[in-house]
């Protein structure tokens, strides 16, 4: 489980996260969703501590992540693992040594300890046989998959997606919340997921948070999201003719 | 302008840690040989040739008076080529291609996130990324000067025997005239200090750039523009402190 207790955030005058406590279970997906620039990355970042934040604490299962020195840190670092909204492969790396990366750096694994892993994670992603690809010969579906099959490399505890599939087309983009949500269920990972993609909110959303304006707005589930009377969640749900016919 | 420095301060002293795995620097520093050192020995060479042929060329033209002996044009050459020619000129010119690369390749992985994915599996990416390639730099740009000057030397040389003007003979007693070992330390402290600056200024860029491609770009600009000022600044600065 992951806690965020009384949060803020601000850049420079502008207070992008305004006291968020949240959160986030084992085992299941929980997806942040609002609009885009609502403060979904933000507070992502912030959870995995690429931003410090003003106020507030972050628990990884009990563990102050806020105060913890940097050795501690470190040792948490590598229990979670995170997909870039583009990816973020490294451009100069196959997409073998991508995912070999992690393991070459934290583990003491033996090379073919290490490529029985990365060929392992590829398959866990419907990715064989792509191992000596760059990332500039990838389309943005295998990207993406490439960035999971990354950061489940060292079997992290937590898993962050952002946007996982911005930019993907409609059926990919289902592959890939699919494949998010099955590797959640199988590892038991606490997985949390920042969306403005509806789909993803439906198919996949087993606890869900929206944030307005840098404040947690509502919580609920993908049974009761359709249902709120919130004004702000329905104007964001239902801005498109679908929704709206759905609803009816 | 004191932010920016304690910026850059700052950044030096994440660099300069040990790094994580010992075996993964070697072999980024091997990668970092080629791109900022090999790949440049062409452009270096040939620069240099024809540097050291207009230094010859100019000096014989300007030697009117019979009581200056045409052995003069030999000083000469080496004499520009060791004190500034090669550490200096060849130095801004690395600035500007080295540079521009350092800056636009950290820069790139800023804005497409690469530097926030190695930072959350918990790698100091300054580190990571910025040591390597002032490593690398450090090592190699010392034998780019040194080849720097024996291709100037043999540029002066060249081009003293096809204008005719300074026989093959006079030319090389000219370069073993009052030789003094010092001048070549000299040149290899300044090439060692451009070489920092270089890619320290440039890594600094590249790592605090925000933004997309054209952010890159400026970044990139930037990189070369405060790069070679700096060569310039420290080259006074050392020229005072080491020759005066
Ligand atoms: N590094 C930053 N510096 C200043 N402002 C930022 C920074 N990152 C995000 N913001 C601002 O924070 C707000 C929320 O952004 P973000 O979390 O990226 O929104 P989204 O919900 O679309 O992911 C935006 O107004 C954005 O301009
Ligand atoms: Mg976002």
């Amino acid at each position: 489980m992951i806690e965020a207790a009384n949060i803020s955030k601000s850049f420079g005058e502008k207070e992008v996260l305004k006291n968020i406590s949240v959160q986030f279970e084992k085992g299941i997906t929980n997806l942040i969703i609002g609009r885009s620039g609502s403060g979904k990355t933000v507070l992502m970042k912030c959870l995995v501590g690429l931003f410090n934040v003003d106020k507030g604490n972050i628990f990884f299962d009990d563990r102050d992540f806020s105060n913890m020195s940097i050795k501690e840190k470190r040792d948490i670092r590598q229990e979670l693992g995170m997909l870039f909204q583009g990816g973020a492969l490294f451009d100069s790396m196959t997409v073998e040594q991508n995912i070999m990366f992690p393991l070459s750096m934290f583990t003491k694994k033996s090379i073919e300890e290490k490529l029985e892993r990365v060929n392992f994670c590829l398959k866990r992603v419907n990715l064989e046989n792509s191992n000596k690809l760059f990332p500039s010969e990838l389309s943005g579906g295998m990207i993406k998959r490439v960035a999971i099959a990354r950061a489940i490399s060292l079997q992290p505890k937590y898993l962050f997606c952002d946007e996982p599939n911005s930019g993907l087309d409609p059926m990919t983009s289902g592959v890939i919340d699919n494949l998010i949500s099955e590797i959640t269920h199988e590892y038991q990972i606490t997985t949390v997921i920042n969306t403005h993609d509806m789909n993803s909110v439906l198919e996949i959303g087993e606890k869900i948070v929206f944030i307005n304006n840098g404040e947690l707005w509502w919580g609920g589930t993908n049974q009761n999201v359709l249902k709120t009377n919130n004004k702000e969640l329905n104007d964001f749900i239902f801005a498109t003719e679908l929704t709206r016919r759905l609803k009816k | 302008m004191l932010k920016p420095i304690g910026r850059y301060i700052l950044l030096m002293l994440r660099v300069f840690k040990k790094p994580d795995k010992v075996k993964i620097f070697r072999k980024q520093l091997f990668t970092e040989f080629q791109s900022l050192g090999t790949d440049s020995l062409g452009i270096v060479a040939i620069i240099s040739v024809f540097m050291g042929a207009v230094v010859a060329i100019q000096t014989a033209y300007n030697i009117d008076s019979p009581l200056i002996p045409l052995t003069m044009v030999g000083f000469t050459a080496r004499q520009s080529m060791v004190l500034e020619f090669s550490p200096t000129i060849v130095s801004l010119i690395l600035a500007g291609k080295v540079g521009s690369r350092i800056a636009s390749e950290i820069g790139t992985m800023r804005v497409t996130e690469q530097i926030d994915a190695l930072k959350i599996m918990g790698i100091n990416p300054p580190n990571y990324l910025i040591l390597p390639k002032i490593t690398a730099a450090i090592l190699y740009n010392p034998i780019l000067i040194v080849l720097s000057i024996i291709m100037g030397l043999f540029g002066g040389w060249l081009a003293c025997i096809v204008t005719q003007l300074v026989t093959s003979q006079d030319y090389i007693s000219g370069l073993r005239y009052w030789f003094e070992a010092y001048t070549i330390f000299y040149a290899l402290i300044k090439t060692v200090v451009f070489a920092f600056i270089i890619t320290s200024i440039s890594g600094y860029f590249g790592y605090y750039t925000t933004g997309g491609a054209l952010e890159v770009g400026r970044a990139s600009t930037k990189a070369v523009v405060f790069s070679s000022i700096f060569i310039i600044l420290f080259n006074l600065i050392l020229t005072q402190l080491l020759l005066a």
